[in-house]
């Protein structure tokens, strides 16, 4: 007792930052308002709760700006256990500015039918919260903290639906891998502080700097850390409750799965290999490359197959995190680490705002066709040619053509590759380039049924578009157009964006 | 290399303002389709003005020289800039796709293919047009990239949508041969990048250094290029994707990939992969000649076997590109030359070609060769018209054709310093041989379509007898200048060649003239 006294009088409080924590902060005080408001408000006045939340997400993004444009480069706090620095930042705003076109696609979707829109609102804002705060963590705990954080409400969600088996089965299969996804990584990182006598990743990063040779368990911490985060950013061959989680979810959950969860994992994978083993590069490059190599190629010979929309934009954005994990394969070796560090963060910019848009598209076009096969945007351009264009438009851009935003994602990530002027390099180079067109395929097979086939049934009621769908279709086509034609706008974020304490330069 | 800088609007201009005319179309959401075709028309007409306003300005007393250049911060992270200009190679190119297009679009003013929609059918040709005109202007690889692949996507959905049965199935193909090039061209692009110091993207500056690379690593990267660009020109064995898009586009489509898109492979092997890897040309060589003159006999031989008037023209073109792939092998700049003029002349003549075949199918409602016949008395004029362009396809002199065609096999008489004589001796008779089977199925195929009785239709369904018109206006405005360019050309070579051998020889100063 007396000594739990003298630890008590020693113990200081730590100095918080609450300007550096004003982004999480906002969104905090936001989600228990959501908590709060629902309880006692009126059913009919339910809109509120909507507005509040969008709300949320625009106020976190200024003192996201201000901590921005301030002069502090860089804030850390709890000894360097959470740090806001450049990377962090933009990677926020990815998530605010996501988070927010998401709210756009459930508005409307989530006032038809048996929901419940306080929870609902509550729990995307947990989740973004989560992300948020992965986007600073710098220590094996908090970066844990903040992954159940994401994760817990979104397995939630994903099971929204509670009356619709398809749902409840997408909420278990999420719920159950992600689980077992945390426990492996969770044992990987329990090696780790055993090893390394810390949970601080940079204290990670430089005992095994220090020795320079890994045992058997340094690399099985590695991979085991690494596989978790597979399982998040679903790789091959980790990505197998992706496709049902996602047919199954919510189309708008969808969305928040496929962009924000994604790149969540993304984060924290690239925060772990910048600062906690940069020098195990010998351990983690190849195990990325075959990751990555699989990733892309099975991901798309699959989404080849798909008759559903969604399901292949599953298969489709297994694919994609191919091409962001492409780059990471060679992120150790000279001078390719600042640029593979830029090509991840370009790549999740320009995929948020593109795949978000295809999930517009496929919200405005279910409102009409109730629909979830490809053939039913049979002749889309015939009778709403502007949702077949914009769907055009960013199916182009996730096959990566000039001059629409996926195009510059998937340049920087070569240009990544080749840059390390490595065999490795140029073998991935190759892989990704066959892939690229192959992933053509079935993009162009929904452009073909949009611009080329006869309308189903001849059914050529017009679609009404909601006006928050809109709003989301403008955000998201400007991005993709902007992104692709003055690529250097995206670039620019994506340069800037630097992990303090960061080896691998 | 120094360049001129004045007028440098010029080009930025004559490039995206048919972009100005897309964005006029999808701001007006009602208009009427004659609305429509008058936006189309006029915009095509001042690009044109714009263009030879452009070739009026330009100093051909210093073709050799990049003129108009106009150099814009772009993506500088990545050190790739706006940065563009038209020399002698590049400004008749330039000028030949906004000529092309505003015919087409004249043509199309009375021949919106079905399903019609003419609204998306222009704004798809006027893209196509900023793509094409952007990559001849572009000195800087990511540029030139980026409109390369600018004119996937409207052709794709040219041939996909207003095309013929087997449709989609054309289009498909020849967006996946296409983007397979490409993709790995953007590799060997990246690859020359970091090899000459990751310093710029900019093609002059590359050529300065390009040189450098060693031979091994040159060979490779300039196979990334090859595969790329041979997609495009197409080359055997990457031709397979051309057949089924030229037979299936519409006639529009066909025109436009017959005398634009297909340049863009050969101006690509003339504007970068030659000066700026030398040294893997040199080792390129006899395998690309070899390529070609496979080509010009494959193509031949597929056009003897052709029962499809449009199909046969389409292996023509692999036939005649073999021709200035040949030339282009000799990497001297007597070759270069004529490769630069058979592309013009190609587009020139193939294009009237598969306008002749659209308004044949137009009248016959068919394009089997079996199925026509006699259309010197059915309709003289059109069929004179078909005639005076077989012949100058066959490269009879006095016409446009002879030019690109003549002086390609000469010039593998005399290869360039380093390459091997005999080999490409050999090339040049299986050239030549090459040009008695082009006269053996231009003339077969002139003399199963024009001579003998007419064959139409009427005899078993009347209603077809109306549509055996002769030439209607809308053509006759259309094709004169093409039909007028081709003898002109034909008469006086040097007006071109004259423009173009100053930069020829600058560009392949690397191979000792």
């Amino acid at each position: 007792m007396q000594t739990l006294n003298i630890f008590a009088a020693q113990w200081v409080a730590p100095t918080i930052d609450y300007f550096g924590l004003a982004p999480e902060l906002v969104l905090a005080g936001g989600l228990c308002l959501v908590l709060m408001l629902d309880l006692f408000i009126d059913e009919r006045k339910k809109w509120m709760l909507t507005a509040i939340t969008s709300f949320t997400l625009l106020a976190a993004m200024v003192p996201v700006l201000m901590l921005a444009l301030s002069e502090t480069e860089v804030r850390t706090m709890f000894d360097g256990r959470y740090v806001v620095d450049n990377f962090s930042l933009v990677m926020k705003a990815v998530f605010l500015l996501a988070g927010y076109v998401v709210v756009l696609l459930s508005s409307s979707h989530i006032e038809e039918g048996e929901y419940w829109r306080g929870e609902y609102w509550f729990l995307l804002l947990t989740s973004l919260l989560g992300m948020l705060m992965m986007a600073s963590s710098r220590d094996l705990v908090s970066i844990f903290v903040a992954l159940e954080f994401l994760s817990i409400p979104a397995y939630m969600l994903a099971a929204w639906r509670k009356r619709d088996p398809k749902s409840n089965e997408a909420g278990v299969k999420y719920f159950l891998l992600g689980v077992f996804a945390s426990a492996v990584m969770l044992y990987g990182m329990s090696l780790m502080y055993g090893v390394a006598n810390s949970t601080l990743l940079t204290e990670i990063g430089a005992k095994i700097t220090a020795t320079g040779e890994f045992s058997a368990v340094h690399a099985l911490a590695v991979v085991f850390v690494v596989v978790g985060f597979a399982f998040k950013v679903s790789a091959v061959p980790f990505h197998t409750w992706a496709p049902d989680t996602y047919e199954g979810a919510p189309t708008p959950v969808t969305a928040f799965l496929s962009v924000a969860s994604k790149a969540a994992g993304f984060v924290a994978l690239v925060v772990l290999l910048y600062t906690a083993f940069p020098l195990a590069q010998d351990i983690w490059q190849p195990f990325i490359w075959v990751l990555s190599a699989l990733t892309m190629t099975i991901g798309n010979v699959l989404a080849l197959k798909q008759h559903n929309i969604v399901r292949m934009i599953a298969y489709s954005s297994i694919s994609q995190g191919g091409f962001v994990l492409m780059p990471l394969a060679v992120a150790g070796l000279a001078g390719s680490g600042t640029t593979a560090l830029r090509s991840v963060v370009l790549y999740m910019i320009v995929y948020a705002a593109t795949n978000l848009g295809v999930f517009a598209i496929i919200l405005a076009v279910a409102n009409k066709t109730r629909s979830g096969e490809i053939s039913s945007y049979g002749g889309l351009f015939s009778y709403a040619p502007t949702l077949g264009v914009l769907m055009t438009l960013f199916l182009a851009s996730l096959a990566g053509i000039p001059p629409l935003g996926g195009w510059i994602a998937k340049f920087v990530a070569f240009q990544s590759l080749i840059q390390s002027q490595s065999t490795w390099g140029y073998a991935l180079a190759f892989v990704g380039a066959v892939n690229s067109v192959v992933a053509f395929g079935y993009y162009g097979n929904v452009m073909r049924e949009i611009w080329m086939r006869p309308v189903p049934d001849s059914d050529t009621t017009l679609i009404s578009v909601p006006g928050s769908l809109k709003l989301a279709l403008v955000i998201t086509a400007g991005a993709t157009l902007v992104f692709g034609i003055l690529p250097g706008v995206g670039l620019q974020f994506a340069d800037l964006a630097e992990i303090a304490g960061a080896i691998i330069r | 290399m120094n360049m001129l800088q004045e007028n440098n609007w010029l080009l930025s201009v004559g490039t995206f303002l048919p972009l100005l005319g897309v964005v006029v179309l999808l701001l007006t959401p009602k208009a009427s389709d004659q609305m429509v075709k008058l936006v189309a028309l006029v915009t095509s007409i001042a690009t044109l003005a714009v263009g030879v306003y452009t070739a009026l300005k330009f100093d051909f007393d210093q073709a050799e020289k990049l003129q108009f250049v106009a150099d814009a911060k772009w993506i500088s992270v990545i050190k790739s800039s706006y940065l563009i200009g038209v020399d002698g190679i590049s400004l008749p190119l330039y000028l030949l796709s906004m000529i092309i297009t505003l015919l087409v679009v004249i043509y199309s003013l009375d021949h919106v293919p079905s399903p019609g929609k003419p609204k998306a059918f222009f704004s798809l040709l006027l893209v196509l047009q900023t793509g094409m005109a952007g990559t001849f202007i572009a000195q800087d690889l990511i540029l030139f990239f980026v409109f390369f692949e600018l004119v996937l996507l409207p052709m794709f959905f040219l041939i996909g949508v207003w095309g013929g049965e087997q449709r989609q199935y054309a289009s498909i193909k020849f967006f996946l041969y296409t983007m397979f090039g490409s993709a790995l061209m953007l590799v060997a692009f990246l690859a020359l990048f970091f090899k000459t110091g990751a310093e710029s993207f900019s093609i002059p500056y590359l050529i300065e250094n390009g040189g450098s690379i060693a031979k091994n690593i040159q060979i490779w990267i300039f196979a990334g290029m090859f595969v790329g660009f041979a997609v495009k020109v197409p080359m055997f064995p990457f031709h397979t994707w051309l057949p089924d898009a030229h037979t299936q586009a519409p006639t529009q489509g066909s025109v436009i990939l017959a005398a634009i898109l297909l340049k863009l492979g050969t101006y690509g092997f003339v504007r970068i992969a030659l000066p700026i890897l030398p040294d893997a040309a040199r080792e390129w060589a006899p395998y690309i000649g070899g390529l070609a003159v496979i080509g010009i006999i494959y193509g031949a031989l597929g056009c003897l076997a052709q029962t499809d008037m449009k199909r046969l023209i389409a292996f023509s073109s692999v036939a005649h590109m073999g021709f200035v792939m040949l030339g282009i092998s000799t990497l001297t700049s007597f070759g270069v030359n004529a490769a630069m003029f058979g592309m013009v002349a190609h587009g020139l003549i193939t294009g009237m070609l598969f306008f002749i075949a659209g308004s044949v199918k137009e009248r016959y409602h068919t394009l089997e060769i079996s199925k026509l016949g006699g259309m010197l008395t059915a309709m003289p004029r059109l069929g004179w018209i078909f005639g005076f362009c077989a012949m100058a396809s066959l490269g009879l002199p006095g016409l446009a054709g002879f030019w690109g065609e003549f002086p390609a096999i000469l010039s593998a008489y005399n290869p360039a310093e380093g390459l091997n004589e005999t080999v490409f001796r050999v090339f040049m008779v299986i050239a030549a041989l090459g040009t008695v089977l082009a006269a053996a199925y231009l003339l077969w195929m002139f003399q199963r379509i024009a001579f003998g009785t007419a064959k139409n239709s009427s005899s078993h369904d009347h209603s077809h007898s109306d549509d055996l018109h002769d030439v209607t206006t809308f053509e006759w405005i259309a094709w004169t200048p093409l039909l007028l360019g081709i003898l002109v050309l034909g008469i006086l070579p040097n007006l071109l060649f004259s423009v173009f051998d100053p930069a020829v020889q600058i560009t392949l100063s690397a191979f000792g003239g």
